[in-house]
């Protein structure tokens, strides 16, 4: 992206929230709304623009779980840690993901095909255990069923270099 | 017209009742809803329906709390009852057009079963029941007629009379009086003061506030703005987890139904009340729960929290006097305003009054939203409501308060719910999470992911959450890896008491109570992998 229009996307963001109080966490909320994650020439942009240190955007950033430094992949694969989806085998799914794709929660596929991540409970404990991929929800989820769930997703040079 | 008397409201409330049909059709769109593929369903529906050409409102409701039975589709036909299907997918809504809307037949065997149980919708009233984006629709349940009532008949000071008179306390965990919180704020001298709804839900395993958030936003709305007058806030927030894009969404559309209305902005109702709602996010930290987090937060800052006093209602969110209420305590707050504190009152036990709300889940046959009066024994939530395990399996304890509370053995269920009597089990009331965990669940295994939680969500700050927190960790993995030592459970007393006494925050204070109650009830099972 150019200087120019980084800086046009950024106006658009901050507009809104410029001169209320407090405002930080909702501007980086739209940011990584927008870009999947907050990159660090939109982070220099903001702290510019908010007339707030780099550290201090940092600092917030790296407290919260929620916000992200590095473009996750593009199938965004999260497994439900709750603890009724704990109770119900959650530990498992997160075990056969690993077999099947090589990555731990937090990590990304080297094809950057699935960014696998663990989450706090996404509130609908009644169909434990429960895997998010994008915005699809699978419930009651036994490992035999996570290699189809993946393929639904892999492109196809990605699932024949699999099997 | 914008109404500007409880008149005014119930003219709206007629009329909107009026126009309603008997014959309908509800698909319950809440986040577990829609994940069991509620959406599919409703759209199915609605489309069958128009190539049949049949004349039958679909309507969209929030969760009706019974979440194993998702997606419920709930149907009214003139001179037969309202019956409610089950797991109803997209595959089974021609033969529910057929047979119970052309044949006028009810399939019973997909029908959900009625049962005669303690449940009292107080909270939930609404949940299921009106369409949650829809600002007529709760009008349409009285909904504002409480504001109304308020805020043309009572003094602010009679507003908290009247709240103390009701016996609330707040839902979010700690049980602290809802009416004292909002005296104590109401005095705090400064030009600007604040109310905050926490709706930062963050016990894993448990979803109340995204229920009621989901299926009736108006309902803690509306307690939001009485919390406003009453305690004399120029302004309110609503801090919401952005795990909930749902929640946020509808709690979005409701804020601005309820300006255009005049029940928010300028001149509340054409009184010189003027009050207005801003939203923030959360975002994923369990931390943010702790009311000092909380604020630090909602400034744009790290979530630390810092010691009390002062207390937020001293000085709070950008040093003003706040007041920080949890999602169901303002939905109690409404409630008690449009019927009277005498009678929510007389819900409940004397010390413990009105219902509380359980996500009941875990190794439970009908898992889900309940909601039951306070003093219900845990044996008939359990069984009565619950069912038990299923699949023939024990219940062995159920943990309620989550990463803060504790577990309770079966012997115990006929203990009745109120927050001094879970406290004398070694656990607590908590915002309303139940796990439910039979006889398969080692209670090792689960003090360890509770720790683990905590370990995670320790903000750093102080050194008896961060260090004691990790070594009570590695202490418990080494006795789940079979290499502990008898030794090792005295030290994991002793370092609990220790984050007990010197953690800063309720997170740390806490953060040892799930070892410390299943030591307390199950030590036989730290000793038997200690042995083994």
């Amino acid at each position: 992206m150019d200087q120019e229009q980084l800086r046009k996307e950024v106006d658009e963001i901050v507009k809104p929230w410029e001169g209320k109080e407090g405002n930080l966490i909702m501007v980086l909320h739209q940011i990584q709304n927008r870009y999947s994650y907050v990159p660090r020439d939109i982070s220099f942009e903001v702290a510019k623009r908010l007339n707030v240190p780099l550290a201090r955007i940092y600092e917030v950033i790296t407290f919260y779980n929620y916000f992200k430094l590095e473009a996750p992949g593009k199938n965004i694969v999260s497994v439900c840690l709750g603890t009724a989806c704990y109770l119900k085998g959650a530990p498992k799914l997160i075990d056969e993901i690993e077999k099947q794709i090589g990555v731990k929660p937090g990590e990304t596929t080297p094809d950057g095909q699935f960014h696998v991540q663990a989450v706090r409970c996404l509130g609908c404990c009644g169909l434990a255990p429960v895997i998010t991929v994008g915005q699809k929800v699978y419930s009651a989820v036994k490992p035999e069923q996570v290699a189809g769930i993946l393929a639904e997703y892999s492109e196809p040079a990605t699932a024949a270099a699999a099997s | 017209m914008k109404p500007t008397s409880i008149q005014d409201l119930a003219t709206m409330q007629d009329e909107i009742v009026k126009s309603g049909k008997n014959t309908w059709i509800k698909v319950g769109l809440s986040t577990c809803g829609i994940a069991a593929g509620a959406q599919e369903t409703y759209f199915e529906l609605r489309q069958q329906l128009r190539k049949a050409q049949i004349q039958v409102e679909v309507k969209r409701c929030g969760c009706a709390g019974k979440c194993a039975f998702e997606p419920l589709v709930e149907v009214a036909m003139e001179g037969m009852p309202t019956v409610t299907y089950k797991n109803v997918s997209k595959d089974m809504v021609s033969a529910i057009i057929e047979k119970h809307i052309t044949g006028k037949q009810v399939i019973k065997e997909w029908a959900v079963p009625q049962v005669k149980d303690k449940q009292l919708r107080v909270v939930l009233r609404n949940c299921g029941v009106i369409d949650p984006d829809n600002i007529r629709d709760y009008i349409a349940a009285g909904g504002y007629q409480a504001l109304a009532k308020v805020l043309l008949e009572s003094s602010p000071e009679q507003v908290i009379a009247d709240l103390k008179k009701s016996g609330l306390r707040g839902r979010g965990g700690a049980g602290f009086p809802t009416g004292l919180k909002w005296d104590i704020t109401s005095k705090s001298q400064a030009d600007e003061k604040y109310i905050v709804c926490n709706a930062d839900e963050g016990d894993p395993g448990a979803y109340m506030d995204r229920g009621v958030l989901e299926g009736d936003p108006h309902a803690v709305l509306e307690g939001l703005v009485i919390g406003g007058y009453a305690t004399g806030a120029t302004k309110g927030f609503f801090y919401i987890r952005a795990e909930y894009p749902l929640a946020i969404e509808r709690a979005e559309k409701a804020i601005k139904q309820a300006r255009a209305q005049g029940f928010l902005g300028q001149n509340i109702l054409g009184t010189d009340f003027s009050f207005d709602l801003e939203i923030r996010l959360g975002a994923g930290a369990f931390v943010c729960g702790e009311e000092t987090a909380l604020i630090a937060s909602i400034e744009g800052k790290r979530g630390y929290p810092h010691p009390r006093p002062p207390y937020p209602s001293v000085k709070g969110v950008f040093d003003k006097p706040t007041c920080i209420n949890n999602v169901e305590t303002l939905a109690n707050v409404s409630a008690i305003f449009a019927k009277g504190p005498e009678w929510f009152a007389s819900i409940g036990l004397e010390k413990s009054t009105g219902t509380k709300v359980f996500a009941v889940t875990g190794k439970v046959a009908n898992s889900g939203l309940v909601e039951v009066p306070m003093g219900t024994t845990i044996r008939e939530i359990v069984y009565d409501i619950g069912g038990g395990a299923g699949g023939g399996k024990k219940v062995k304890a159920i943990q309620t308060g989550g990463p803060s509370g504790g577990v309770i053995p079966e012997e115990y269920f006929d203990t009745p719910v109120t927050y001094e009597e879970l406290q004398k089990l070694g656990s607590i009331m908590g915002s309303g999470g139940m796990i439910v965990m039979d006889e398969d669940d080692s209670m090792v295994d689960i003090a360890k992911f509770y720790l683990g939680f905590c370990v995670d969500e320790s903000c750093g700050k102080c050194a008896p959450c961060r260090i004691g927190g990790t070594q009570m960790l590695h202490l418990l993995e080494k006795i789940a890896d079979g290499k502990g030592e008898l030794a090792d459970l005295g030290s994991l007393r002793k370092i609990s008491r220790a984050m007990q006494k010197a953690s800063l925050c309720g997170l740390g204070q806490t953060a040892s109570n799930p070892v410390l109650s299943t030591l307390r009830y199950f030590e036989n099972e730290y000793k038997d992998l200690i042995k083994a």
